[in-house]
């Protein structure tokens, strides 16, 4: 085992298939899709032809205008969903994110504009409200051992009515156009050169982080991706990026919510892939027993999962509310919950834990709000919504048992 | 982490002497007054009927359960294990029967589980490294460590449970039935690993109910029946039939009858008087553990 091998120490194996350079990624890509281990795949088609069918219907579909409202109406669900793909890891279930997102709308509403109290303290109280539902929800999956189906179907009803009861003779609470919450929603958005900036820095990050990591890969006697594929890559990221970037501007460009949105789809991703805490997760959802057995304090894993999907709930609620300018008693009801939940499964997490990653929710969201969007710019009203949207949603579960089994079959589950 | 020490060590001097080892289940007495030695270098294996008592001595020395007297000297040094962390601490490591690895996560993932390098910005370059060595050093036949665990072979889970368990620099380790779920070709292998693992010189623990693999890889074979010691042998110097005496607790017995119509490691199926065939023995019937 010596640097001057003619192959990486990690490629010596005889009967690996030599597969390098780009052409090399691409059949080892092939070979990944045809095992079931499909990752994004499904989305980005399902998304396409979406996108394609709601353009033919109508032209106003991919407009720039409508595309920017549509990331927009996305980014509240979709930061709740982020919290859903995390419990959906380690094979759990919150119900009752829908019911935390409007508690903590109506928490925001009272604080900040019936008490009259400093924007950051309500946001701050409504997030804490978040933090400490979550924990009570690992406390008692925990200690008793409740499913953590009945235990949020529980907070689901609870919270729904703790919503109802504190805004109760109030009904509605209006927030001002003019306070930084609705702004920050509605009329914020990124200066065009700005936005160029964020995808330079983008693609530059990209480009960047591969090759020191391909450089230590090398030095360390690793096989590691040539700079061909490096540049390809961060070039396709800069282009793709770019002309999003572009067409956005057309209209009002990107919202600052999206944005905020963005940014932690790419903070928890960082989270689950590079950190301690990430690997533990992934392994909790695999294996409970073999996470136990390898020192992970797993009752410490399930708490943190259901503390950050309900604080994310709670996020999600605010920019919910931020983005009606309203806080309600139907705030966070009717559809909010299986939004969530939807988006994360059809953006690839498995129901049955350990699979998944962060830009599930961000893909997932999208297909859902597009469905949404589009049928409206159709006239057709939310009947046909739900209805579609429950078939995409079973397709999505069809095609992960399906791809569950193909994984089996070639040794990949 | 250091990287664990190649060159063999004195092979008389015992690392783990268990004296007087006492256990108590309520009424029930799971082991009594039992006496244990394991030098460096050294496979010892654990033979015993059902309930002989394996199953709790292990548990007892990776620190699941706290024995009611007798006394443990590590290193010459009296010492007591409390919990599994204080075992790893000592440098007792334990694969158990049913491996505890995680089918989504690939091989580098699930050796450094619970100890990976640089909590919070992971070194995946550092840990595939180390990965490669520790394989290499077991001579395991693993094409890719980055593949998930679900595609390997029995063996090879066998061999990536094996590794980890290296990856704290252990003294001892202890295998609970590592040969029980594998084929021939795949028992030819862990038995190879575990005789790597005695030119590292590690104390190795092995319970197996298969005279075959005992016969093939230790050194001194241990017997226990109804929780005490029945025996402590020298293979090489004791017939397997020996040893089932001393496992059943007699010379003429259900197994010994049977062992003189057909050979025991060649069991063959027997045609019943209806014509049918009776299904074979699995002479590795093993004990649910947990």
């Amino acid at each position: 085992m010596t640097t001057t091998a003619p192959r990486p120490s990690d490629l010596q194996d005889e009967r690996l298939a030599n597969r390098e350079g780009i052409r090399g990624t691409f059949a080892g890509f092939v070979d990944k899709i045809r095992g079931g281990d499909l990752g994004a795949l499904p989305v980005v088609i399902g998304l396409a032809v979406i996108w394609t069918v709601l353009q033919i219907l109508n032209h106003g579909f991919l407009s720039a205008a409508n595309l920017v409202n549509l990331l927009l109406e996305s980014s509240p669900t979709g930061v709740i969903a982020l919290g859903i793909v995390c419990v959906l890891l380690v094979a759990q279930i919150d119900l009752s994110v829908g019911s935390v997102s409007g508690l903590s709308s109506a928490i925001v509403g009272i604080l900040f504009v019936n008490l009259g109290w400093n924007v950051f303290a309500a946001i701050a109280v409504a997030v804490l409200t978040g933090v400490v539902i979550g924990w009570v929800y690992g406390q008692i999956f925990n200690r008793f051992g409740v499913p953590s189906f009945v235990i949020t179907l529980a907070g689901l009803l609870s919270f729904l009515g703790l919503q109802l009861y504190v805004l109760k003779g109030i009904g509605t609470i209006n927030i001002p156009f003019d306070s930084p919450l609705v702004i920050f929603a509605q009329l914020a958005f990124v200066p065009a050169w700005l936005s160029y900036v964020l995808v330079a820095i983008a693609a530059a990050g990209l480009f960047l982080t591969d090759l020191t990591r391909a450089r230590a890969r090398r030095t360390a006697g690793l096989s590691a991706q040539p700079l061909s594929l490096i540049a390809l890559k961060s070039g396709a990221l800069l282009v793709g990026l770019g002309f999003a970037a572009w067409y956005l501007n057309i209209a009002r460009g990107i919202g600052w919510m999206f944005v905020l949105f963005v940014a932690l789809v790419l903070i928890l991703n960082y989270a689950l892939t590079r950190t301690k805490w990430g690997r533990a997760v992934f392994a909790v959802g695999g294996n409970v027993e073999a996470a136990r057995r390898a020192g992970i304090k797993v009752k410490t894993i399930y708490t943190s999962v259901f503390v950050v999907c309900s604080t994310l709930a709670a996020v999600g609620g605010i920019l919910a509310a931020s983005r009606l300018a309203a806080s309600s008693q139907s705030s966070g009801t009717g559809d909010v919950n299986l939004n969530a939940i939807a988006a994360a499964v059809i953006g690839g997490t498995s129901l049955f834990g350990g699979r998944g990653t962060a830009f599930a929710a961000l893909l997932g969201i999208i297909v859902i709000q597009s469905i949404s969007s589009g049928l409206t710019l159709l006239n057709l009203d939310s009947s046909f919504r739900f209805m579609v949207t429950g078939l995409v949603l079973l397709l999505a579960v069809a095609l992960d048992s399906v791809s569950r089994r193909s994984r089996t079959n070639h040794g990949r589950a | 982490m250091t990287t664990p020490t190649l060159e063999r060590t004195d092979a008389t001097t015992n690392i783990l002497s268990l004296r007087g080892v006492t256990k108590n289940f309520g009424a029930v007495a799971a082991l009594t007054d039992i006496s244990l030695d394991v030098a460096a270098g050294e496979v010892v294996a654990i033979v015993g009927d059902n309930g002989a008592g394996k199953s709790t001595l292990v548990k007892i020395l990776s620190g699941v359960h706290l024995p009611d007297a007798g006394t443990i000297e590590f290193d010459s040094r009296p010492v007591s294990i409390p919990n599994p962390t204080s075992a790893l601490n000592l440098g007792i490591a334990t694969v158990f029967q049913d491996l505890a690895l995680c089918d989504n996560l690939n091989v580098i993932e699930n050796l450094f589980l619970g100890q990976e390098l640089r909590p919070a910005r992971l070194n995946d370059i550092a840990m595939e490294v180390r990965s490669w060595e520790l394989l290499r050093q077991l001579s395991a036949k693993i094409p890719s460590v980055r593949i998930p665990i679900a595609s390997l072979s029995g063996g090879q889970r066998q061999t990536v449970a094996i590794a980890r368990s290296l990856l704290g620099d252990p003294k001892v380790i202890i295998l609970d039935e590592p040969t029980a779920a594998l084929g021939v070709a795949q028992t030819a292998e862990v038995l190879n690993l575990v005789e790597r693992l005695r030119e590292r010189g590690l104390g190795v623990i092995m319970i197996s109910h298969n005279m075959a693999d005992v016969q093939a890889v230790a050194d001194r074979v241990v017997v226990l029946r109804l929780g005490r010691n029945n025996g402590d042998y020298k293979v090489g110097t004791v017939t397997p039939e020996e040893i089932i005496a001393a496992i059943t607790g007699a010379t003429d017995n259900a197994v010994t009858r049977r062992t003189s119509q057909v050979d025991l490691r060649s069991i063959q199926p027997i045609t019943l008087p209806d014509g049918t065939i009776a299904p074979p023995e699995n002479p590795t019937d093993k004990e649910v553990d947990r």
